[in-house]
């Protein structure tokens, strides 16, 4: 696959350093790129710097040392707001407005960019269908009245809202007990293959990773202890890598035998 | 004579003294919000901040109130015109109230929530005005609450320098010792505090989020 002359780096990570001031660097010295269409999963432990670098890519972080670039252009030398228009975010904890509706929240970027009433008004049924929410049943709620799935799925409707071509998501799964968990990834992996958005995702779920990343990244410690596809990653003898695939094959025999 | 023959009695009196009380609660109030909101949220914005501006406020809210009066009798603009001084020195007490609770409010945003909007791309301004003002809005309010019901019972000491209100009865009465003046400067004016109590805090409750 990646010999295909028409993908090309969307995200690149160049020696990426992030750090603050007396204390052990956070990210240190990651390189890495995503490929247009690609999922990277990165996994690791918490703190381990994911999320970090996940923060780095929509510039809610800037390096201290090194660089992140979108597009071919570093993220210091775009405009922030422009950038973060440009890149979906879901976060577990969703960070829903709770003070606006279901459909403003899911307006809320489409709004910023200005685009007219009716058509926003026609994107936020689409995205709602999308996620498998029944608009007529959703647009006028408040946050607090959906279980914790449908928040999710309002928090990646949210995302998709203005078609970024890019979408981070950090432990987006993470809050939900494990049946929702896996009914929203086996959607989001259709709608992965639907939409062709490179995405980023966070988790320390090996599971997850496994399931929706096209490749792996494994941090570790604040570095990027290798870059594997799905495959490679199971067959890996580095150290973590391997714990983390036999802590895998553990739970699927568990599974296997009940 | 009865305390009600005697309101009935001076009902326009009254009724004048009330309406220079609100005058100045309103105008104090007036210059309380435009001035501590803005000071709340910059406290919220920065913390190293909040010491000195909350500490000054502080301090002008441990003088005591007709000392206060008296210190600002000889600056030059202010002591010229009653009113403008017995503003002036309400509004420094109702600050401290505004102050507080509009950075409570700000800073008791989820974070989760802040940090979305500037994923989403929303600017400072937007994210100040669309999420964080009205999801800190009930809090505000209450400080707003609290700093009215303040300044009508402290604005009766007003009347010290002359600038009206239902103070003039207060002090009128204490000076005649006539117990039916104090009351008519001070049932008035303890209405008008529960009255405002009331109303504004119904409306903060409308305004509370809902969560």
């Amino acid at each position: 696959m990646r010999d295909q002359p028409n993908r090309e780096a969307v995200i690149e990570f160049l020696h990426a350093t992030f750090e603050l001031p007396g204390r052990p660097a956070l990210l240190r010295d990651v390189t890495l790129s995503v490929q247009r269409g690609d999922t990277l999963v990165l996994l690791g432990r918490s703190g381990a710097g994911k999320t970090t670098a996940l923060k780095l890519i929509n510039r809610l972080l800037e390096t201290t040392h090194g660089d992140v670039c979108v597009e071919g252009r570093s993220t210091k030398q775009w405009d922030p707001i422009v950038l973060r228009r440009h890149i979906g975010y879901v976060v577990q904890e969703v960070g829903l407005f709770p003070h606006f509706t279901i459909e403003q929240n899911i307006a809320l970027v489409p709004r910023l960019e200005r685009w007219p009433d009716d058509r926003i008004r026609a994107r936020v049924r689409e995205l709602l269908l999308l996620v498998g929410l029944e608009p007529e049943k959703f647009i006028q709620r408040h946050p607090h009245q959906l279980s914790g799935g449908q928040r999710q799925r309002v928090g990646v409707a949210r995302a998709l809202a203005a078609d970024p071509p890019i979408l981070l998501m950090d432990e987006p799964f993470g809050a939900l007990d494990p049946l929702t968990r896996g009914e929203l990834q086996e959607e989001f992996q259709a709608l992965q293959r639907r939409l062709g958005k490179t995405i980023v995702i966070v988790t320390h779920d090996v599971g997850e990773a496994l399931l929706l990343g096209t490749r792996i990244g494994l941090v570790e410690a604040g570095e990027l202890a290798g870059v594997y596809t799905p495959k490679d990653f199971l067959r890996s003898q580095q150290a973590v890598a391997a714990a983390y695939v036999a802590q895998f094959r553990a739970y699927e025999q568990l599974e296997g035998g009940a | 004579m009865s305390v009600v023959t005697f309101f009935l009695h001076h009902r326009s009196e009254i009724w004048q003294a009330v309406l220079e009380h609100v005058w100045l609660v309103g105008a104090t109030m007036l210059f309380a919000a435009v001035i501590g909101i803005p000071l709340g949220i910059l406290v919220a914005r920065r913390p190293w901040l909040s010491k000195p501006i909350l500490g000054s406020a502080n301090i002008a809210e441990t003088i005591p109130s007709l000392a206060l009066f008296g210190f600002l009798l000889p600056v030059p603009w202010l002591g010229g015109r009653a009113d403008r001084l017995a503003i002036t020195a309400l509004t420094l007490y109702a600050l401290l109230p505004i102050i507080r609770n509009t950075s409570e409010g700000i800073r008791g945003v989820d974070p989760a929530v802040r940090e979305s909007a500037r994923a989403m791309g929303m600017t400072e301004w937007q994210i100040l005005t669309q999420v964080e003002l009205p999801l800190s809005l009930s809090t505000v309010l209450a400080g707003v609450r609290i700093a009215t019901v303040l300044t009508i019972g402290i604005a009766t000491i007003a009347a010290a320098v002359g600038a009206g209100g239902l103070g003039e009865f207060i002090f009128r009465g204490l000076a005649m010792v006539n117990d039916q003046l104090i009351l008519a400067g001070a049932i008035p004016a303890a209405m008008l505090a529960i009255v405002a109590d009331l109303g504004l805090g119904l409306l903060e409750r409308r305004l509370r989020p809902i969560r």
